[in-house]
């Protein structure tokens, strides 16, 4: 499914969190009246792990105040109704010759740009473009796994904008003093790994890696593991191994950023599922609401019963649409009383599958009963904070247990005792 | 469709495989098929009847103590009644087995708290109680000799010690016929072949790991070719007839690596198959009893949450360290 762009609304609702890190505060300007143009930065926080955020139409403000997110609790938002014009913001240049650029200057183009992890997990991208001086880092990996079943934005990123990419790569090489970047692409994805391929024939320190297809092949520690054969100690990050990974459309996003110098205002994101009656991938403003674009893609079928926002495996089922898409909306995705499990769960017959199927090596069973058991100790010592919420395990599990609902309980729990202390 | 309607809001993962416990249950009764098969074939139309009377039995019982009218339910009950058929000789008494897989049922699991609950394999609970109750029916010097392919024979008629009873008796037999099944034995421990086609099987569809099997079937051709007298031609060959002989492929195969009281953990399920191998031949080469592949599943049995807790994985990019 070809990307289509998405017409921008009439309206836009701007949550003033859209990122892992402190949240933004509005600018000194921004106020219910106040005009904007389209790129305009109208939020940001003085916090390090942040990211600033620009109106992606340009128009009026008429609200600001909280309103429906995709993490399920409302966020401030400032809503900007379009004045249709589109106009960008004459202020935005582009920052000259990449070349001439120094790590330093294309950190900041990257911060300035409001860019954050676009896999889903939102964490700025910058921050991640500025380790520590002892953190030498040598490899850029690209996450072209395509995060979660269902999606396929990132497949079709891969295969419209290859160019892009293996610019944004480069750029990311440049701003860590890196020697080499590996684009790693779940073998399934045949056409996308000779695309890319084909685009960094010209480069000597990039490689195109073929990934056995399987879920969950995009999270950040199988990928390192398969694409550089480094594994991320527990509890440690990609750059205590010498990593860095982005998934291939904040690449993207650097490189219209260092290009053209474009703040990230719109995104690809996959709307599919059984619920929904035309599926497609669509490029779509930052602030548009999920109701508009599932209109466009001819609404939501009779039998529809849940909506997510993210993929089957990790995303958060939502109420209702009325919310917007943020920075980090991979997907929206609709489905029907076929594919909604509703029957309740059976005791586990210690089957093992979840032991088997666990991508960190965990024994999900045994920590999701000491988490039913409030034996939160007992769940810590079972690596329950190296669970990542994969959802593995609850798939496979014949029993039908929330096997990750348990987890989560017990990561909650042992956070808040660690607090405490 | 309107867009004001609530939707479901609950936990990820929102998609779950079609795989249940029923259908697990299902698949193991149909890795038992080539098993009760070759019984029937073997033992004809009494191990038939056998048969048909565990599983009833069992079924209604455990319908009865759950109070569901669902009688084949999760499926687990018509499992343990086969398994417990499979373990007794091919023509016992009837009150013998409906008194043996009603114990399986209600002392082997639902005194426990039911499916999943359970600590050791109710179907060789089940054996266990007969065994003691009415040890004559279960001796060893009066099981059938099987008349292949004569269904309505009264088998009873002949009888014959089982090999592992007696070390003239073993040599009657050919390795091959081990193999096939044509020995006296259990209703279906004495078929390897059925065993291994139905063992595969299971281990294709990813409800058996290879590790309990392998350790404990790899244990007991090490024990037997070392410890077993060597009155096979060689100590390799006695070391075959060990694995063949007896309940060796059958526990193996479908009771240690029974799910609920087995291992979860990887090097757990491999200490576990060896455990079994250990006790089971400890038994049979020095104990007085001349098989012992029921104690010696029930007593790791009784191990598996110790193994478990003694050999939680290290997490990815982590270090080994006990719970």
């Amino acid at each position: 499914m070809a990307v289509k762009v998405m017409k921008p609304p009439e309206k836009v609702v701007i949550p003033l969190h859209q990122h892992i890190g402190a949240p933004c505060e509005p600018l000194e300007s921004i106020e219910v009246g106040a005009e904007v143009k389209k790129g305009q930065k109208i939020a940001d926080s003085s916090g390090f792990v942040s990211a600033p955020i620009h109106a992606s139409v340009s128009g009026k403000i008429t609200a600001i105040g909280p309103y429906n997110h995709p993490l399920g609790r409302p966020v401030e938002s400032i809503t900007i109704e379009s004045d249709g014009q589109d106009q960008w913001d004459e202020n935005l240049k582009p920052p000259g010759n990449p070349d001439k650029l120094t790590p330093e200057e294309i950190q900041k183009i990257v911060r300035e740009a409001g860019i954050v992890g676009l896999g889903g997990a939102t964490f700025p991208a910058h921050v991640k473009l500025s380790p520590p001086k002892e953190k030498k880092i040598d490899v850029v990996v690209i996450n072209g796994a395509e995060c979660e079943p269902y999606l396929t934005a990132d497949h079709r990123v891969m295969l419209e904008k290859p160019g892009e990419i293996v610019f944004g790569l480069k750029m990311m090489i440049k701003a860590l003093g890196a020697e080499k970047g590996v684009i790693g692409i779940e073998d399934n994805k045949t056409d996308a790994i000779k695309v890319m391929e084909q685009a960094v024939s010209e480069e000597d320190n990039i490689t195109v890696t073929s990934l056995h297809t399987k879920y969950p092949q995009g999270a950040e520690k199988m990928l390192i593991e398969v694409t550089t054969g480094r594994i991320v100690p527990a509890g440690g990050l990609p750059l205590d191994v010498g990593v860095v990974n982005h998934n291939v459309g904040t690449a993207v996003a650097i490189t219209d950023a260092v290009r053209e110098g474009k703040p990230l205002i719109e995104r690809v994101l996959t709307v599919t599922g059984s619920g929904i009656n035309r599926p497609a991938n669509l490029l779509v403003r930052a602030g548009t609401l999920v109701s508009e674009v599932i209109e466009l893609c001819g609404g939501l079928k009779e039998n529809t019963l849940k909506l997510i926002i993210g993929g089957p495996m990790m995303g958060i089922a939502q109420p209702s649409p009325d919310l917007p898409v943020i920075k980090g909306t991979s997907g929206i995705l609709a489905l029907t009383d076929e594919d909604v499990y509703l029957a309740e769960s059976s005791p586990c017959i210690r089957c093992a599958k979840c032991v088997d199927a666990c991508p960190m090596h965990l024994m999900p069973t045994t920590i999701a009963q000491a988490a039913e058991h409030e034996l939160y100790k007992r769940a810590e010592k079972l690596y329950a904070m190296d669970c990542f919420e994969c959802g593995c395990c609850a798939y496979i599990c014949p029993s039908k247990i929330p096997l990750v609902q348990w987890i989560r309980i017990a990561k909650a729990e042992i956070t808040k005792a660690k607090k405490k202390q | 469709m309107k867009m004001d309607k609530k939707m479901i809001v609950s936990s990820s993962p929102h998609v779950r495989n079609i795989e249940s416990v029923q259908s697990v249950m299902t698949d193991v009764l149909i890795a038992l098929f080539p098993v009760a098969l070759m019984a029937v074939l073997l033992f004809g139309y009494q191990a038939l009847l056998t048969m048909v009377i565990a599983v009833a039995t069992a079924m209604l019982v455990e319908a009865l103590w759950l109070r569901k009218l669902d009688i084949y339910n999760d499926g687990s009950a018509a499992v343990t009644g086969l398994l417990f058929a499979m373990v007794l000789p091919p023509s016992p008494p009837w009150w013998l087995v409906v008194v043996g897989s009603a114990s399986a049922i209600i002392i082997g699991k639902q005194v426990f708290g039911g499916i999943g609950y359970n600590i050791f394999n109710p179907a060789l609970v089940g054996r266990a109680v007969v065994l003691i109750s009415w040890g004559g029916y279960m001796a060893g010097n009066i099981w059938s000799v099987p008349q292949p392919f004569a269904f309505g024979a009264d088998i009873s008629a002949v009888t014959g010690a089982t090999a592992l009873a007696d070390t003239g008796e073993a040599l009657q037999y050919s390795l091959s016929q081990y193999f096939i099944g044509t020995i006296p034995g259990s209703l279906g421990e004495t078929s390897a072949l059925a065993l291994l086609i139905g063992g595969l099987w299971l281990l294709y569809k990813g409800h058996i790991d290879w590790r309990i099997p392998c350790g404990y079937l790899g244990t007991v051709f090490l024990m037997g070719a070392l410890f077993g007298g060597g009155f096979y031609e060689n100590h390799l060959l006695t070391g075959l007839f060990h694995v063949l002989a007896g309940g060796v492929m059958l526990g193996a195969l479908y009771m240690a690596t029974d799910m609920v009281t087995s291992p979860v953990t990887p090097r757990g399920k491999l200490i576990f198959g060896i455990g079994c191998g250990l006790i089971t031949m400890l038994i049979r080469i020095w104990g007085v009893l001349p098989e012992g592949v029921t104690y010696a599943i029930l007593l790791m049995n009784a191990f598996t949450p110790i193994i478990d807790n003694f050999t939680v994985p290290k997490q990815f990019g982590g270090v080994n360290r006990s719970a």
